[in-house]
């Protein structure tokens, strides 16, 4: 019983993500309508299985016309991106720093740690509001500026994790045989915590989504008129005590894609036998 | 334990300092910050006037050597929009944000302890994984859309709970509820291993064969050491949530510390923004110096760090 029910949400995980992924790739050869284009002739039409909805707009129309269902499958890309995107930024930093301290240990590690600490006093939301409204929004600079702030969960798992390699035999032997101290580090070191890594990496990426639709939520995201779902969000809540749909189709899709992220990676923990606060 | 002490009262004088560099260096990111407050349709002579009044004029190293001995003295800047010293904006505000981020707090401390430990005592079973199933939901909500949700079917069409405003304290209960989403799953999750390896111990199998009930065993021998953790882990959260709170008090229209920072930020008051990031990391940095302070007191082994 225990057994399928992880199986169970480890196969959800992978068929959501895959799903979501193909949707993304995809996206200008299944949506129906230019999801920029407005038509203000036909505002805030409801989906089409509600009363008032029209069978050409499947999910309806927003508030300037503009056709739901394709929004929504542009939605995706942006946030599948900005995922991705963060993720392996994030990665590359956290990892470094975390490999390079664990390994070294000593005063090393002592910064490593110092640095961790410093990241994660910072308040990161406000950090990354402010950095975006005072650099101005578009998608690189949301990219760059989560992936520069959510590195500290690959920094303390990748230290942990190579603290623990570090000593076993094969690095021994590695140094016996001449190896370099680069060659340890990327050959020997870094495959035998990367199942650790992967793991966090979803965790990260789903982290990342969220954030991005909160900031975009708050204006100071991703600019109009790209479609994130977190700004379609924003844009539709005036609308929302009348027509609660704006905002519920938005969420969902936000809710399912991190729901499905998160379960991939739970599955794969239990799956490589990851660190549990991993 | 004072070695220990002197050592973590150093690294958090450092982060601090550290902190105040990264909160002055932020809001200069803009580049001429003059420019971005005077707005589009300023002269030339708004933008030198307020060069001048705010001493924007001057290196950046002595601007900076200002906030530096401006923080030390208590005194954060005045706000370009208010008018005021940001300290007193700050100080007006913080009650509604501290109640806020307590109120979450015991929210999420009373549902993750209790489902903690019902899923450690069945730990396995459907009941265990239906609950953990819990904190992979709640991880995965993006907390403004439940607090929309929220608004929508609690407040407007059951009208059980005010959608915005604190000005009875039934307006804390939903934006409470919603922060404290946030806090649950970890929560949660350290409190049912923690009771797991509790109730697998040497101890709860001895008091488990002095006959002693069932629930005296859980709670007084199982969670008392399982709690530990969670109650260190509690502080470092309430730090999270005070941090994360613009997002749920721009939701529900609650004018804390968060909502002041989100308008500061738009409008381009860097002194608040500024004054904002350090005053939050300045409570982050003593939660988690409480958090370790806490752990110590707990388990002497950590002294020694």
């Amino acid at each position: 019983m225990r057994f399928d029910l992880r199986r169970l949400s480890l196969g959800l995980g992978v068929v959501i993500v895959a799903g979501l992924a193909i949707v993304a790739v995809i996206a200008p050869w299944i949506t129906p309508h230019d999801p920029f284009l407005q038509n203000l002739d036909g505002r805030m039409i409801p989906p089409s299985w509600m009363e008032g909805g029209v069978p050409d707009h499947l999910l309806g129309t927003d508030q300037l016309g503009r056709d739901y269902l394709s929004r929504l499958i542009y939605g995706t890309r942006i946030s599948m991106l900005i995922g991705v995107l963060v993720v392996i930024c994030s990665g590359l930093i956290g990892t470094t720093l975390g490999v390079l301290g664990g390994f070294f240990g000593g005063r090393v590690d002592a910064v490593v740690m110092f640095v961790i600490t410093c990241r994660l006093s910072i308040p990161f939301i406000l950090v990354a509001l402010t950095v975006v409204s005072f650099v101005g929004s578009s998608l690189t600079v949301v990219v760059m500026t989560l992936g520069l702030l959510l590195w500290e969960r690959f920094a303390v798992v990748a230290r942990t994790t190579t603290m623990q390699v570090r000593t076993l035999d094969y690095i021994a032997a590695a140094w016996a045989a001449g190896c370099s101290r680069t060659h340890i580090l990327l050959r020997e070191v870094l495959p035998n915590i990367l199942h650790h890594l992967i793991v966090v990496a979803t965790l990260e990426m789903a982290l990342a989504i969220l954030l991005e639709a909160a900031l975009s939520f708050l204006g100071l995201g991703v600019p109009p008129p790209l479609p994130s779902w977190g700004l379609m969000i924003s844009e539709a809540k005036d609308y929302m005590f009348f027509s609660p749909w704006v905002i519920m189709i938005p969420g969902a899709a936000l809710f399912v894609l991190v729901l499905g992220i998160n379960l991939l990676g739970d599955g794969l923990r239990d799956r490589l036998g990851a660190a549990r606060d991993a | 334990m004072l070695k220990f002490l002197s050592r973590r009262l150093l690294l958090a004088a450092l982060v601090m300092l550290t902190v105040l560099t990264i909160s002055f260096a932020l809001t200069r990111l803009s580049g001429d910050v003059a420019v971005s407050m005077a707005g589009p349709q300023a002269t030339q002579e708004d933008i030198a006037t307020i060069r001048r009044n705010y001493g924007l004029d001057r290196p950046l190293i002595v601007q900076f050597g200002d906030w530096v001995h401006g923080v030390a003295t208590g005194d954060l800047g005045r706000s370009f929009l208010y008018h005021a010293p940001v300290a007193e904006l700050i100080q007006a505000r913080l009650p509604i944000t501290l109640t806020l981020g307590l109120t979450g707090l015991a929210i999420a401390l009373l549902v993750a302890i209790p489902l903690g430990i019902v899923a450690a005592m069945n730990e396995g079973a459907w009941l265990d994984r239906a609950i953990m199933m819990v904190a992979v939901i709640g991880q995965a909500m993006p907390s403004f859309w439940l607090g929309l949700v929220l608004v929508i079917w609690l407040g407007v069409k059951l009208q059980l709970l005010p959608i915005s405003g604190v000005d009875t304290w039934q307006g804390y209960i939903l934006p409470g509820i919603v922060l404290a989403f946030s806090a649950i799953p970890a929560l949660l999750r350290l409190t049912r291993g923690g009771m797991v390896d509790a109730l697998a111990s040497d101890y709860v199998r001895t008091a488990r064969a002095k006959g002693l009930t069932r629930a005296s065993i859980v709670l007084k021998h199982a969670l008392r050491n399982a709690a530990m953790p969670v109650v260190a882990v509690a502080a470092v959260q309430l730090g999270f949530m005070l941090g994360g709170s613009v997002v749920i008090e721009a939701v529900f229209a609650l004018n804390g510390v968060g909502y002041l920072a989100w308008e500061s930020i738009a409008k381009n008051d860097f002194p608040v923004v500024q004054a904002v990031v350090l005053f939050l990391a300045t409570i982050f940095i003593a939660l988690t110096l409480l958090a370790d302070m806490l752990n110590a007191l707990f388990d002497p082994r950590l002294r020694v760090a």
